[in-house]
């Protein structure tokens, strides 16, 4: 039995792997359909041609693009991100601090949102059909309905505009005491949290609805066990896996409200970099950026179907 | 088996019943819709004609949204910025759901290779987080409409095609379609007589789903200013320009805001409205 | 001496996707007596499980009890709260559901199931509880009772889940016990041994029971008492013996009357032509092919068999015996691994797809479930002028006319042209299934369980069918099925496979020749009999059982 599992994961895994590869091509020539020539770019349009030629040779270009996908690949591997066109840096330096930050938001977003989601959608399953259903689900279409900014457009207008309670900009190195840290994050993660939650509990009250509409649950009904019982002895234990694949993939949407939230608030992470560099064009650092997302993007859907392999009663 | 599955033919084909909410949502799509083919006669004022002395004008009886940041009339703009969200976005769903629909319904038939090969690519395809898809793309090719739009039903394909090939492999495994190859029949027939017509209710839903993300991720980008370029603007862009109404609450900010949830809330609407029959004919 | 159970003018409403409310149990009145089984028999939709249900106080999501009375034991289930219910049920009144697959909890353990009706009411230490437990495993002839709880319910067969889910009603000594068609998704041969068992538990514990079945020849083996629903309505109640011999209602007798053995009627003479079909060592099955030459699940080993022109061959077994792949093999869905197949004097490609258009022709495929065979955004009118027009490049108005003939032919009226698949009754639909086979005007048609889902009497009228329509054109079939009574009213001969191959070939017993392979032997007697002592009377060979029933 368990190396049924065991191979169920391994090639679960190996599907991962391919698809990076696939990934980090599909990245590595969208970035190459910038138009115009990288060392006239950077030159400047007064470069002498000898200087554009030297340039170019130095930094590859004549080689076919498939070698420069594979030598940018494996510096990828290796770590080495290569250096910025804007300001000559190392990327890994660049990035470094700025990933942290938005680890930081994204964990206290996940820390915040995945028991609010986990509650509200479960109970909002029990419940189902009731009033406080009907408002759960109408919330939740109603976040999920609206553009990520809309959710943060309206979060500043009531805490920071009306409330007064929090300002609308946040400068993470600012931060000195607890009630900094507090003002600093509040705005962003209040609002990724919204976003993130809504998918989360969508997803898990129709996991637990499902399982609510088995047979077994059914059987358990007929046995004369109370609604308590039958939610957490009969329903959970086989949603468990449809819920720790939801809340995986909500995190996952974790990553598209980033860049937008990071980018209203003005907070110093990974995807306010990237937008940054978007307008520079500043090519090796949105490469660098875009596979970080990519990953992050991959590990977590890879994680709810591993977990969701974990969780078959039927795989034990 | 336990109940009497007595079915009414009359409430069968067309007869769908809708409830209240669901013709509601119907109504605000159709006006939205109507608004975007008409814009041109609707609009009160020229769209890019500073009309108002001040910026960010409150709601008056002259401008009856307010004006924006350079003292623009926000309803025109909003109408005509219907043209841009709404456009772009049908054509881009058009063409994403389209593609996905058609190859996922030759993956489904074909299976072998050619189904392995199409799920392995557009699965890679859609681990790309979208708003990044875009963000990238747009960033190296330059913004324009037909960008937008290829950009965005690209970014679509996939799920697309992964929507309508479950559905596919489903009906793909029914006793009809292995009646009609055995009476010898090409792919060709299969794909449009026997899976087509049995996937469509729920197709025609999932591709209401994907016309918000489409809206939401159109408004995201023109939001971060890789939508629409100025001087046109869609419902995003008009949120982006006038961010700065945003601390006093201007209406110039708020309205585009609304315009865009008013649509993509009723679409959501709409399809949770739906009778479940057309909703998931995959659970039957 | 009350009843136990007295039900009285019992109404239940459902509400239809349409959203019309339609009464679906329509004033049933019956009783049950202290250790009475009473058996409810109806088709499907008869309401059967709607009515027992009612006795645990539950209708299913959609319907509602509107009216009338459920007392057991002197509580009306209809009246009480839904705590008051819940303390009944388990104790009082329990279950075993039709697919105890589906009712078993995948996420917890057989004996956690199987006693937490003690859990739940407070009725006994868990220790007590398991030893219970084991008891009655024990008298449910379970294999390793005192270890099998342990299991998980993937773990055993649907056989031995069957009884567990039997154990599960039993442990908290109730006053009756519902059995929801209990041994329907079981093979015969399996379905003996569970039926023993039960009967030899109620017996022994004087339980009463309502047993829900659709099959008179089971009921009448446990049953004390019959009831006959149809339409939401009690048609007949009485006494077993009374029932199955002397039946008021004429759908009682309708009922009765499709047990009774047919004989094929005078076999054509066998014509000196070649065969129509002849299969020589078919080897099928599935997955990558091994480095023997054979599949990773070989389904079919080297199987031969031979059907002459204007005769039928039946081919039985039980569920995974080959037969189904067999039948899709000859057709070509499923390529062959090795051997020959020979239509009508020609050697058959193994993949349909590169067989002659003729060769599809000549031989149609019918399969078991009308519901998935018939596309259901088709008219009838279109699925059965599909193969016209493709076959014979027939269209308008000839065309038409082909279409109301082929609609005669099967009987149905013209009207069901215009309607689609779903409007249609199970019989009717296998019809439409049938007459688009009937369209490609084929020499043989392979029939793949095609009575299997329906009811027994509309079963029976679509076999009369296919014998009418043999004697009109001259057709042979291949019947596939697991009901031997079916197989032997329309066969010529038999064919008996067991894990892939075949075992024997006989002649239909109505014929009066016995099998004589042990398997054969064993298969033929467990199928039910309409006499009630049938069961009691059964001898069999726990050696063979033993090695042929598994499951």
């Amino acid at each position: 039995m368990n190396h049924r599992i065991l191979s169920l994961v391994m090639s679960r895994l190996l599907i991962t792997a391919i698809t990076l590869v696939i990934v980090s091509f599909a990245v590595f020539f969208a970035t190459m359909m910038l138009p115009g020539d990288t060392a006239t770019i950077l030159l400047g349009q007064a470069a002498t041609p000898e200087a554009v030629a030297g340039l170019r040779t130095a930094m590859h270009l004549d080689e076919p693009a498939v070698i420069r996908f594979i030598r940018w690949f494996g510096g990828l591997l290796t770590g080495d991100l290569g250096t910025s066109y804007a300001n000559d840096m190392p990327i890994a330096d660049l990035i470094a601090g700025r990933f942290i930050n938005t680890l930081k938001l994204a964990g206290v977003t996940a820390l915040f949102s995945v028991p609010i989601a986990l509650t509200l959608g479960i109970t909002a399953a029990m419940m189902r059909g009731s009033l406080y259903d009907r408002i759960v689900t109408v919330l939740t279409i109603g976040v999920i309905s609206v553009p990520e900014f809309m959710v943060a457009t309206s979060a500043v207008l009531l805490f920071a505009v009306y409330l007064k309670w929090l300002p609308a900009l946040s400068f993470a190195n600012e931060v000195h005491s607890i009630t900094d840290l507090l003002r600093v994050y509040a705005m962003p993660v209040v609002t990724l949290t919204f976003v993130v939650s809504a998918q989360m509990i969508r997803m898990t009250r129709a996991a637990v609805v499902e399982t609510l509409n088995t047979p077994y649950v059914e059987m358990a009904l007929l046995k004369g066990a109370s609604r308590k019982r039958i939610v957490l002895k009969h329903a959970l234990p086989n949603a468990l896996g449809p819920i720790v694949n939801a809340v995986a993939l909500s995190l996952s949407y974790l990553l598209g409200g980033v860049i937008i939230v990071e980018t209203i608030f003005n907070y110093p992470g990974i995807a306010k970099l990237m937008v940054d560099a978007v307008a520079t064009r500043d090519l090796p650092l949105i490469q660098s950026c875009a596979m970080i997302f990519c990953v992050g993007y991959l590990i977590l859907i890879t994680l709810a179907d591993i977990l969701a392999i974990l969780s078959n009663p039927r795989l034990r | 088996m336990t109940t009497d599955t007595a079915k009414t033919p009359a409430a069968g084909r067309l007869g769908y019943r809708f409830n209240l909410v669901g013709m509601l949502a119907l109504a605000v799509i159709l006006l939205w819709g109507l608004v975007a083919v008409f814009a041109h006669l609707l609009t009160p004022y020229p769209v890019g004609d500073i009309v108002d002395v001040d910026y960010f004008g409150p709601m008056s009886k002259q401008f009856w949204l307010g004006s924006d940041y350079l003292g623009r009339d926000i309803f025109s703009r909003i109408v005509m910025g219907a043209r841009y969200t709404v456009g772009i976005s049908v054509a881009a769903v058009a063409i994403a759901c389209t593609t996905g629909v058609v190859l996922g319904m030759i993956a489904a038939v074909s299976g072998g290779w050619t189904d392995t090969l199409l799920s392995r690519f557009l699965d890679a395809m859609s681990s790309i987080p979208s708003k990044l898809f875009g963000l990238v793309v747009v960033a190296a090719v330059g913004s324009s409409i037909p960008v937008l739009i290829i950009t965005l039903s690209v970014i679509y394909i996939p799920g697309a095609y992964r929507f309508a090939r479950a559905l596919a492999v489903n009906i793909n495994a029914m006793d009809f379609i292995t009646v009609a190859r055995t009476r010898g029949e090409n792919v060709f027939y299969i794909i449009r007589s026997e899976i087509l017509p049995n996937i469509l209710g729920p197709v025609l839903a999932d591709l209401g789903l994907r016309f918000v993300f489409i809206v939401l991720l159109l408004s995201g980008l023109s939001f971060l200013g890789l939508g629409v370029q100025p001087p046109y603007a869609d419902w995003g862009a008009l949120v982006r320009e006038n961010i700065g109404g945003l601390p006093f609450g201007a209406p110039a900010v708020m309205f585009p805001s609304i315009a865009i949830a008013s649509l993509t809330i009723s679409v959501n609407l709409l399809i949770d409205n739906l009778p479940n029959k057309i909703r998931d004919r995959s659970a039957q | 001496m009350t009843n136990l159970v007295e039900i009285r003018d019992l109404k239940v409403e459902a509400k239809t996707d349409s959203g019309r409310i339609v009464e679906i149990i329509k004033g049933v009145s019956f009783d049950v007596a202290e250790g009475e089984i009473v058996a409810l028999i109806g088709e499907s939709g008869s309401g059967k499980t709607t009515v027992a249900l009612t006795l645990m106080g539950h209708a299913r999501p959609g319907c509602r009890i509107s009216g009338g009375s459920v007392r057991v034991a002197g509580k009306d289930m209809v009246q009480l709260s839904e705590k008051a219910r819940a303390r009944v049920r388990g104790t009082e009144v329990s279950y075993v559901p039709q697919s105890a697959a589906a009712a078993f909890n995948p996420a917890a353990t057989i004996m956690e199931q199987v006693i937490e009706i003690t859990r739940i009411h407070d009725l006994m230490p868990a220790a007590e509880a398991k030893a219970r437990a084991i008891e009655l495993f024990r008298a449910l002839s379970l294999p390793e009772p005192d270890t099998i709880g342990n299991r998980y319910p993937h773990q055993v067969s649907g056989g031995q889940l069957q009884r567990l889910s039997a154990a599960m009603a039993l442990i908290g000594d109730p006053k009756i016990v519902i059995f929801d068609e209990p041994t329907t998704a079981l093979d015969v041969t399996t379905q003996i041994e569970v039926l023993r068992a039960f009967k030899a538990v109620m017996r022994r514990g004087g339980i009463a029971g309502v047993y829900v079945s659709h099959d008179l020849a089971v009921v009448a083996q446990i049953a004390d008492r019959i009831v006959v629903l149809k339409g939401g309505e009690v048609q007949e109640a009485g006494s077993t013996e009374q029932i199955l011999s002397d039946a008021k209602h004429p759908y009682t007798r309708e009922l009765l009357a499709a047990f009774e053995p047919k004989a094929r009627g005078a076999a054509p003479v066998v014509s000196q032509v070649r065969p129509i079909l002849e299969i020589e060592n078919i080897v099928a099955g599935y997955g990558t092919i091994q480095s023997n030459g054979l599949p990773l699940i070989c389904a079919v080993r080297s199987v031969s068999l031979t059907v002459e022109k204007g005769r039928n061959l039946g081919i039985i077994g039980e569920s995974g015996c080959g037969k189904s792949t067999l039948a899709r093999t000859i057709a070509g869905i499923l390529p062959t691994c090795g051997g020959r197949v020979i239509f009508d004097g020609q050697e058959l490609a193994p993949s349909a797809s590169k067989r002659t258009h003729e060769q599809l022709r000549e031989m149609q495929i019918v399969f078991q479930y009308a519901d998935t065979a018939l596309n259901p955004a088709k008219s009838i009118e279109d699925i059965i002028a599909r193969p016209l027009s493709f076959y014979h490049g027939m269209y308008g108005a000839a065309r038409d006319k082909r279409i109301t003939a082929l609609l005669d032919m099967v009987q149905l009226p013209a009207s069901v042209r215009n309607r689609r698949p779903a409007e249609l009754s199970g019989g009717q639909k296998q019809r439409v299934n049938f007459a688009r086979a009937l369209a490609a005007d084929p020499k043989l048609i392979l029939c793949d369980e095609i009575t299997s889902a329906l009811d027994t009497v509309v079963a029976a009228a679509v076999i009369e069918l296919l014998k009418e329509l043999q004697r009109e054109l001259g057709l042979s079939y291949i019947f596939i099925s697991h009901d031997i009574s079916v197989v032997e009213a329309i066969c010529d001969e038999i064919v008996v496979m067991y894990a892939g191959e075949k075992v024997e070939q006989v002649i239909p017993s109505t014929a009066g020749k016995r099998p004589h392979h042990p398997y054969s032997q064993l298969l033929f007697s467990s199928v039910p009999k309409l006499d009630p002592h049938w069961l009691d009377g059964l001898e069999r060979d726990p050696e063979l059982v033993r090695a042929y029933c598994q499951r």
